[in-house]
């Protein structure tokens, strides 16, 4: 018995799992030779093969494709479109997971079902949605309508401001938004949650004000929570391609995102082109994989010197 | 309610006051305009919609491709993510990462990299064409841009519980008696199904409603490889609102049901994995 104690214990100190749940050697290589080559196969020749098509021409030929001003008002509408809807669903996600996380009420678990909507719902019902609402035979686009305006006083101005909705900038903020909607609460519920509520209580029993706690005692410690969900909220944001497409309508420098610009270049067959603007979307979704990877490694880290301490 | 109101922490009627709001408007209102448009279609109008052959179709390649991509991605997402939490190899980390790819690469930059890959003339078509195998432009691509969507959904389910396994289990087991293979079959795997059933859900779902990575690959001929996402779209180039709504709410309900599985699935699963 002592010397299988003793094995055992050789086994944990050299690292090894004991043998009776170690896997055979050949076990180990064949499934990692496995999982390796199903990664290689369906995820990394995917990527190479965008960056490989971009320099298919050559170096020169690649920038000669992204100086296109098509191209830059597209990447110009990505940011635009990015940088109102991450902000607009960071102020609710924070306020869905301060009511959630720290109060009870009736209706709670309906409350973050509801919140998960989005992510069940197709890219191009997401789209077809705000069709439905504001196109032309929509429930608040007749307030457009030029032949029988609902409210005149409205509708005159909205003309005067030449103000669209679908096939128009607001159209893909608002399909974005819908699509991102969930990323950054679904985030900070579960974090807030396991925190509890000790810290804000001892924060407001010494005489903080609520809106001092929560900038000094809760956003300190969501805040590496905060930071994933707008990586990974951002990401969706800059690169929705189904929704957008539904509402955007397709105007070249007008209406086109990133991706929907990738599109027409595509089916045009301008292939180093289409490549070469699919390869700044593929370096932002490796830059996100990257920022990702970051948090939760330090994430980790920490983890495990609480652990130790 | 009564007891959240004397709670000490304020900004409840406030947070959420602005949670019920901007839910409403971005995501209740709109939801249900797709809906409302139906109820003013007649109950012939709406079947002859959303079951004309063509539509008909369109289920049957959406439905059979997500499903035997899911399959397949829960067969491999397995073995992917036993192999990085039991198996330390150099890059692991870096792997790891990648599995994410799916999830931050824009769908249409994913749809068009499939296609140069598996076109006739691309890296692995051209290795096919020879022995008369096509990919792209058949069902078989659709297959393909649908497991690269949801193969992390498989892995990132499973990966957290098989990190929780305890050894002891495996231990006890092996000191009964039982060699590896029982053990695994036995002990280890029963510990799983829960997390591969929900993952499974989670991509067969996804599958069904994407669009930007399969559109490119697929060819999207009619009866044959036109997606259900794709027939909404073609609908509403044509102006024909009623029709697309009709096939939207179709799938809608199909997408809650299957959301409401995928959450009685991670209760089972997290029951189970309390046990």
């Amino acid at each position: 018995m002592s010397s299988v104690v003793s094995s055992l214990q050789h086994a944990a100190a050299a690292g090894h799992r004991p043998l009776a749940t170690r896997d055979a050697d050949w076990v180990r290589y064949t499934l990692t030779a496995v999982a390796l080559g199903f990664l290689a196969l369906f995820l990394l020749l995917p990527l190479v093969a965008v960056f490989a098509e971009a320099f298919r021409r050559g170096i020169g030929a690649y920038f000669a494709a992204l100086n296109d001003p098509d191209g830059m008002h597209a990447l110009k509408l990505t940011l635009l479109t990015a940088a109102i809807a991450v902000p607009a669903n960071l102020v609710f996600g924070v306020s869905a997971a301060w009511c959630i996380a720290k109060f009870n009420f009736p209706g709670k678990s309906l409350l973050i079902t509801l919140i998960d909507l989005p992510f069940a719902v197709s890219p191009v019902i997401s789209g077809l949605i705000f069709v439905l609402l504001f196109g032309a035979q929509g429930w608040l686009g007749h307030y457009l309508d030029v032949e029988n305006p609902a409210l005149p006083w409205l509708q005159a101005w909205l003309i005067e401001q030449d103000f669209k909705v679908i096939f128009a900038v607001p159209g893909i903020v608002l399909a974005t938004v819908f699509v991102t909607f969930p990323f950054i609460a679904r985030e900070l519920i579960p974090l807030m949650q396991t925190q509890g509520n000790d810290e804000e209580y001892a924060a407001i029993t010494l005489g903080a004000s609520g809106w001092q706690t929560f900038w000094k005692v809760t956003l300190p410690n969501i805040k590496w929570g905060l930071f994933y969900g707008v990586i990974l909220c951002n990401a969706r944001a800059m690169g929705e391609f189904g929704a957008v497409s539904v509402v955007s309508g397709h105007i070249r420098g007008q209406t086109n995102t990133l991706p929907l610009h990738v599109e027409i270049l595509y089916n045009e067959y301008q292939f180093v082109a289409a490549f070469a603007a699919a390869s700044i979307l593929a370096l932002l979704a490796l830059v996100t994989l990257i920022l990702k990877s970051l948090v939760e490694w330090a994430h980790a880290r920490r983890h495990a010197a609480d652990a130790a301490s | 309610m009564s007891r959240s109101h004397r709670s000490v922490i304020p900004g409840f009627g406030l947070s959420l006051g602005l949670t019920i709001t901007y839910l409403s408007l971005i995501v209740l209102l709109p939801l249900s305009a797709a809906f409302l448009k139906t109820l003013g279609m007649t109950w012939e109008e709406f079947w002859a919609a959303v079951a004309s052959p063509r539509v008909i179709a369109s289920y049957r390649i959406s439905f059979l491709a997500s499903f035997a991509a899911a399959s397949v991605n829960c067969v491999f997402g397995l073995i992917v993510a036993w192999v990085l939490v039991r198996y330390p190899f150099p890059g692991r980390k870096i792997v790891d990462a990648l599995v994410d790819l799916p999830f931050a690469l824009p769908t249409a930059v994913a749809g068009i990299a499939l296609t140069a890959l598996y076109a006739p003339n691309g890296w692995i078509g051209a290795l096919l064409a020879p022995y008369g195998i096509k990919i792209a432009f058949t069902e078989i691509g659709v297959f393909i841009a649908l497991t690269f969507i949801g193969l992390p959904f498989v892995v990132r389910t499973v990966q957290p519980i098989i990190e929780e396994l305890e050894p002891e289990f495996e231990e006890a087991s092996a000191s009964l008696g039982a060699n590896r293979w029982q053990t695994i079959r036995r002990v280890i795997l029963p510990q799983l199904v829960p997390a591969l059933l929900t993952g499974f859900a989670m991509a067969f779902a996804r599958a069904l409603g994407e669009y930007g990575s399969v559109v490119f690959i697929s060819g999207n001929m009619p009866m044959r490889t036109e997606i259900t996402p794709l027939l909404i779209i073609t609908k509403l180039e044509q102006y024909d609102y009623k029709g697309a709504t009709a096939i939207a709410v179709v799938m809608l309900v199909t997408s809650f049901t299957l959301l409401l599985l995928i959450n009685l699935l991670q209760k089972w699963s997290r029951r189970h994995a309390a046990v």
